[in-house]
Parts: C-alpha cells; structure tokens; sequence
C-alpha cells in the first residue's frame, strides 16, 4: 500500500522535533549523573557504624571531618541489615570505625564486599577496629552455641565505660591524624579537649554513684558489664537466659525472686529490647525502670554525644537506686 | 630461765615466762627455718619442723608455677603489643589507659551467674592445643554447614518434576534431604578473597552425590570500584538465582525459575567484571561471561541428557566458538525511601546459544523489585515487612529438526523415532521462536521476635501456542500454572529455622493439587553477613 500524502511530511516534522527533544534528554540525563555524583571536599569522610562511635569520632574530628553513622541510635546494633545505600555511602568514605568484636559481624562483611574501597580495608590507617588496645572482658574459652550466641573476642559492650573511650579517642585521633597531617594539631587539641571533658565528668559520675557501690543492677542482654565495672556496680543478673534467647517464665520468676533477695533497685530498659519483661518484673518487685542506650540519641535527650548520654544515665541510675524496692 | 620481757619490768611471773619462752622458742624456730640453720630440737620440733619445710616447698613450687604463668601472659601481651605496632596507621595503645581516678576496689570482672557462661579467662595466649575458632579474629577460613530438611506430601501423581520442578525442592511423600552445604571462605591474600560452596545431595534412592555450587576467587583491591571473579558461581539474574536454599523465604524454589532458568537455576563456570558506580545512590553493573554448556544452564547447551525436549532431540551442534558463551549483564540500584524503608530494582537478562541447533539462540530477560520496612526500633530484626518479586521472560530459537534419525524415511519400531501425530511417518519440525514467561511475587511479615508469616503467588505460561506444539501436541513443559504458597516460619535462634508451607498448584490439563510440606533448618559454624 502506497504512503499517503497527506502523512508523509507530518512523519519528517515529528523526525526533525524529534532531534532537539532526544538531545534534550541526553542533557538531562547527564546533568542527572552530574549531579548525583558526590561533591568533592576537603573534609575527610567518616563513617561509623554506630552513634557512640561517631560521638567521639566528631569530638576528636571537629570540623575537618564529616561524621555519618550507619545503625540509628536506637537501633540494636547485632542486627542492622545491609542496606545498599550503605555500600554507597562506605564506598566513598576515607575511614571507618567500627566496634569490632563481631559486634557488626552479620551485616559490616557484606557492605565491605560491595563498597570495594581500599582506604578502608584491614590494617589501613582508615580502618579503626575500636576493640584492639580495649581490656576485653568475658571471652570464652569456648564456643558452643548450646550457651547462646557466643562473641568469641569477648563482650562488644564496652565503649560505655569511659575509661575505654579514653582509648578509642586517642587511636582515632592518631588515626586522623595520619590521614590528615595538616590538621594533627587541631586533632590533638581536640582530644586533650574531650580528655579533660570526660576526667572531670568522670569524677561527677563517680560521686553520683559512689553511695551504691557494689549494688547490683538489672539489664536485659549483657551488655552492661563495662559501665558496672567502671561505677563499682554488679550485674551478676541478666533478664535474657543466654545472649539471643528470651526469658521463660521461669527464668522471669527467678528473677523476681532475685530482685528481691539481693535488693536488684534498677532494670535498664534499652530501646532495641521489649520494655514487657522489664514492666512485669516492674509491677512484681517494684524494681525501677531506667531508659537507657549505650548509642547518644538512643535515648531523647542525648543526642548530643557520649558525655550527655552518660550525664543522663548516671542521674537516671543513681536517682534509682536512692528508693528501696517498693513493694 | 625466766627471761624477762621488756613490758614486764621487773616482775616475773612464772605461767607468763614459760609462755614467752614457748613463743619465744617458735619464733627461733621459725626464724631458724626461714634462715635455713639447724637448730638442735625436740622430737616434736623436729616434725613441726618437717611439716613447715614441706609446706615451704609446696608454697615455692606454686610461686614458681604462677611467676611463670605470669610471664607466659606477659609475653602474650607483648607479642599482642608488637603485632599492634607492625600494623601501619594503627599506633600502639596506652597500655590500657589507667582511668584517672583509683580504680574501684572490686575491680574484679563481675561472674555473669545469670548468662550461661561461667569460663571465662582473659588475656590468654592461644597455643596449638587450643580449639581452632572458626569465626573471625583467629581463623583464614570460615566454615559453616547448613543443613536443610524437608518432609510433607503432596496430592500430585508426580511430584519430582511435576509439581516440584526446582533440584533443590521437596521431591518425594516422606523426608527430603534439600541441601547439606558446606561453605569455606576467607581472605587468600591482600589481593583475593576465595568462596566454595560444596553441597551434599541424598537422592531418593538413596544415593550420595556432590555439587560444586560456587568455587571462585574474587579481588579485593582493584582501582575503579571494580570487582573481578572468576571460578563457578551463581548467574548474576534477578535475586533468587543468587540466593542458596538456606536463604529462601519459602520451601521451594518459584516455579518461573525452575521452568525458565533451569531446575538447579543458571550457575556455570566463568569470570564476571562488576562495577559500583560513582553516585550517591548504590548503582552497580555487572557483566558475567560463563560456559553455556550443562544441566545449569539448561535453557542453553543442554542436551537434556538425550531426552526429548520441545520435540526435539537437543544435542551440542556446534563447534566451540568463542560467541558460545553465556553473557549475563546486570543492573541494579537501591534507594532508601525512609529510614525504615529501602528498596532495590533490577534488570537482568541472559544470552547465550542453545543446544537446538547450530546458529539458535536462547535469550532470557528479568526485572526484580525488592521492597523492606524494618522500623529503626526493631527487636533482633523484628518486626518487618518485605516483598520481593520478578518476572522472567524467555524467548527460544527452536531450530529445524527432522525425526527420521537413520534416514530411512519410516518410523523405528524402537520408539526412538518421534511420530507425535500418528501419520506412521517421523515428524519433522521447522525451525521456529517461542516465548514463555512467569513472575512470583512474595510477601514476608516479621509479626513478632522469630516469627514470620508468608504468602506467594506465581504463575508461568507460553506466550501462545508453538508449531510444534500445533502439530503433534500441547507440551506440559509449556503449559500454564499457576500456584499459591502461604507459609509460616519459626527461628528459635538465628542458627535453627522450622518452617511450614501449604502449596496450592492448578496445573492447566492436570488441575488442582494440594501438597504440605514441613521444613528444618540448621546452620552450623561461621556467621556469614546477610546480604540484602
């Protein structure tokens, strides 16, 4: 069948509109990538994986870094997925702190595979372990799942006693430093900074507390050891069995008993765990309840770094444990 | 005798002198041991004195003991020191900064009475008759075993191949063993990481068999963004084909799947080139390049192991040319849409000759969709909400193939000689393209800690009639289906898994079937990272 007429020269103008318009979009295109390509900075890029670590980091750090952490303050930090904007952000980062002690081992392997970024591989001055150089406590002589899920350097819980972010602030700022040499004085002034912040905070803390030395105090995982240790404090008593595994009913009524016998005055209740186990021991035992995070911002209030948050926690506690159980 | 003491002065009582002087005589005594002279005693002493002498020595023995302990520690630390300070960037701590303040007195570390572990010793060195830790800090390879077990039933005259099409699904009335996988994997050097993956079937013969999964090598530090592999992997395709059976959210693999890319899905030896791209959102390329050849890549080279297959007998016709090869290109890019909510899109397609013919082509397209909402306060991961869906289309260059295998121009009596439309002659058919399709899309909703509720739906069909099929009759390899899965999955622990799943199939020319399927899962060793 014959082109009509009337048709063919309406198909060459949509061809000739259809030139400007294809190039129009190529432009658009391209300044699309442009722009979702990230600026170049002079500020050295900084992840962490969770908010304490990026606390310290910002006080050591300043303004000649730029501080992201990747779990939510509130967040429990075992159990993070591996989001892939993660990837993208670790990619272009020039550090990374994390916790160590397999703390992030579910999740930080499989952002580190994706973000193939050689500034932070292992044993590079932008890769910080925070648990090398830290007094590690609990590590068992052996691993045995039967006992719950078992972290095999020992208890990851431990930047909440300040005397181990003594450690982590010096290694970050050498760390910083090495990266950054034009700014190692600003870096070291920082610390010391943050270092007689923290000793004459220390010494608050310590008085706010000294009256209850040796009381014991309540918390669901066990990830309070450090903090105890660190006030003079016990937590002999967890209200999870074994690490990952929830109370029975049972356990919840050796727990009450517990309470009682050893006069247990405070029950930290973490945003990451469910407040019902604490509420019940609550209304049994009249055991005080204490919002508490080891992740500034975890709690409202703290967003503002780990001097805040153990501020906040050390009145919390020590106004707890002043009152007798009540009932 | 008396002797007097210097409080008395003067006034000696007889009882107090022989007590001084027994005091007096055992403080000698004492001072005689602890000087080593002998000093001339009583029987008595003399045995008083043996006794303390042993006890010394029981005492020097255990000081020896404990200062040697002491500097096996010591030494532990100072090698712990020294490798800390070979590390480049990594400066050599304070000596574990003393706090500032006296240290409480009870610094001793508290006895966790109420966490099930009670051993615990810090510090110490690690020496060739400890148990070897197969999780990170002392080993150069993870190792983990994941077992998974199946048992249940099924309505269906056939099962294995029939209802069940996946290699790793539930196949017979009665246990399954799915998969038995043991992986190894670990840094080989600064420059290469090295994954196996070895699975152990049992089929339902009995009969043991290995598989080699995945075996490659991967860099680790290539400039670019870059990543090479190399070695036998999963085919970059869609998101199931890369997951192993331990990783699936429902019992058995989508039907889409086992039809399209192959029972066992699309793994092959080969190399594959990755790339993240330089956004700020995650964006990456991928490009494998893998054999086309065997049952895992079964919509390529495969004859089918000599069974008939679209009517036709498949067999590798053509010399082994470079453009032989499968290329399977992938792109995929994530975005988080909040804090809680992430999604991820991807296209994949895959290309490569198959075994119909000398110049025929089998060309595979998908697109997959992830969606998750886990809230910033989770409780061990819990609650979320995730969907995942792909659809798959094939399209298949059937090439011509005429029966008459000996020439003959007459049917064999044998039966080796297809005559599908009873004409007494063998069939010929020409050379034609056919499509099929199929897509799943599931939904998993994490209500509480451990506990999951799923649904699937999938379907997979042809896209209209083939030649073939017009002439001799329709191919239940092609036929419409569809099927419906709920499901609800139970994790005691991250380690252990119980999962039961109702499957509801409607099979076009065969009809409903109803199976029931109960599924353990265990996951022995090494922690691996989840992938999202």
């Amino acid at each position: 069948m014959p082109d009509s007429p009337a048709l063919q020269p309406r198909k060459r103008r949509l061809a000739i509109a259809a030139w400007p318009s294809s190039v129009f979009g190529v432009l658009v295109v391209l300044v699309g990538v442009v722009i979702s390509m990230p600026p170049a900075s002079a500020q050295l890029k900084v992840a962490t994986t969770t908010a304490d670590l990026a606390s310290v980091a910002r006080e050591i750090g300043g303004p000649a870094v730029d501080v992201v952490a990747l779990a939510r303050p509130g967040e429990d930090p075992h159990f993070v997925d591996a989001k892939p904007s993660f990837i993208a952000r670790l990619s272009r980062v020039d550090m990374l702190i994390e916790g160590g002690a397999e703390l992030e081992s579910g999740w930080l392997p499989a952002l580190l595979l994706g973000a193939r970024n050689p500034k932070i591989a292992l044993r590079q001055p932008g890769r910080i372990r925070a648990n090398i150089g830290i007094e590690m406590l609990e590590i068992p002589t052996s691993l045995d799942r039967s006992q719950g899920d078992l972290h095999a350097s020992g208890n990851p819980h431990f930047l909440i006693a300040p005397s181990n972010m003594r450690i982590l602030a010096r290694r970050i700022a050498s760390g910083l430093e090495s990266l950054d040499a034009s700014n190692a004085r600003a870096f070291q002034d920082r610390l010391k900074s943050f270092e007689g912040r923290l000793d004459s905070k220390l010494l608050e803390w310590r008085s706010r507390l000294e009256p209850h030395r040796g009381r014991q105090i309540l918390g669901y995982h066990n990830s309070w050891i450090y903090f105890a240790r660190e006030f003079g404090l016990k937590v002999d008593f967890v209200i999870e069995p074994k690490p990952g595994i929830p109370p029975s009913a049972r356990r919840m009524a050796d727990l009450i008993t517990a309470i009682r016998e050893n006069d247990i005055r405070a029950v930290f209740v973490e945003p990451h765990v469910s407040r019902r186990f604490a509420e019940t021991l609550s209304q049994k035992t009249g055991i005080r309840m204490v919002m508490a995070s080891q992740y500034p911002g975890g709690i409202p209030g703290t967003e503002a770094g780990v001097i805040e948050l153990l501020d906040r926690l050390t009145g919390d506690l020590a106004r707890a444990l002043e009152q007798p159980l009540g009932k | 005798m008396t002797r007097k003491l210097p409080a008395d002065e003067g006034h000696v009582h007889p009882i107090r002198g022989s007590r001084s002087f027994t005091q007096v005589s055992l403080a000698m005594t004492v001072l005689a041991l602890l000087a080593g002279i002998n000093v001339p005693a009583s029987a008595d002493d003399a045995q008083a004195l043996q006794q303390l002498r042993q006890q010394l020595d029981r005492m020097q023995a255990e000081f020896e003991k404990q200062q040697q302990l002491q500097r096996q520690q010591m030494d532990a630390i100072r090698r712990q020191i020294e490798t800390l300070q070979g590390k480049p960037g990594v400066q050599a701590p304070q000596p574990t900064a003393p706090p500032t303040s006296p240290t409480p007195s009870t610094t001793e570390a508290p006895k966790p009475v109420g966490t099930g572990n009670s051993t615990l010793d810090a510090g110490k060195a690690w020496s060739p008759s400890d148990p070897i830790r197969l999780q990170s800090g002392r080993s150069l390879l993870d190792i983990s075993l994941n077992g998974t077990l199946a048992t249940g039933g099924s309505t269906a005259s056939q099962i294995d191949g029939g209802t069940q099409l996946g290699g790793h699904d539930p196949k017979v009335n009665g246990f399954t063993l799915q998969s038995l996988e043991l992986s190894l994997s670990g840094m080989v050097d600064p420059y290469f990481r090295a994954t196996t993956d070895i699975a152990l079937h049992l089929d339902s013969s009995g009969e043991s068999s290995l598989e080699i999964e995945e075996a490659y090598m991967e860099t680790l530090s290539l400039p670019g963004k870059l990543t090479l592999r190399a070695g036998q992997f999963l085919t970059p395709f869609g998101r199931h084909n890369m997951q192993h059976v331990h990783e699936w959210s429902f019992v058995d693999s989508p039907v889409a799947h086992a039809r399209l890319l192959g029972p066992d899905g699309l793994r092959n030896l080969g190399g594959q080139i990755s790339w993240l791209m330089p956004f700020r959102f995650h964006s990456e390329l991928t490009l494998a390049v893998q054999n086309s050849a065997g049952e895992t890549a079964s919509s390529f080279r495969f004859d089918n192991e000599g069974e008939a297959r679209f009517h036709r007998q498949l067999g590798d016709l053509r010399a082994n040319r470079l453009g032989d090869l499968l290329f399977t290109p992938r792109w995929s890019t994530s975005f988080d849409l909040t804090d809680s909510q992430t999604i991820v899109v991807g296209a994949s397609s895959a290309i490569g000759p198959n075994a119909s013919g000398a110049e025929e082509q089998t060309r595979i397209h998908g697109a997959d969709l992830f969606w998750k909402w886990k809230p910033t306060r989770h409780q061990g991961g819990f609650p979320f909400v995730s969907w995942q869906s792909e659809a798959l289309i094939r399209r298949y260059q059937a090439g011509a193939f005429d029966w008459d295998l000996d020439g003959d121009g007459l049917v064999n009596a044998d039966g080796s000689e297809l005559d599908g439309n009873g004409d007494a002659l063998p069939d010929v058919l020409p050379r034609e393209t056919f499509q099929d399709y199929g897509f799943y899309s599931q939904l998993s909703y994490g209500f509480r800690r451990g506990w999951v509720v799923g649904i699937r739906g999938e379907m997979v069909d042809r896209r209209h009639q083939a030649i073939y099929e017009g002439l001799f009759g329709d191919d239940t390899d092609r036929l419409g289906r569809w099927r419906l899965s709920p499901n609800l999955t139970w994790h005691p622990t991250e380690f252990s898994r119980l999962r039961l799943q109702y499957n509801h199939d409607q099979r076009r020319q065969i009809g409903a079937d109803h199976s029931v399927w109960l599924q353990m899962d265990f996951s022995l060793g090494a922690h691996g990272a989840h992938k999202f």
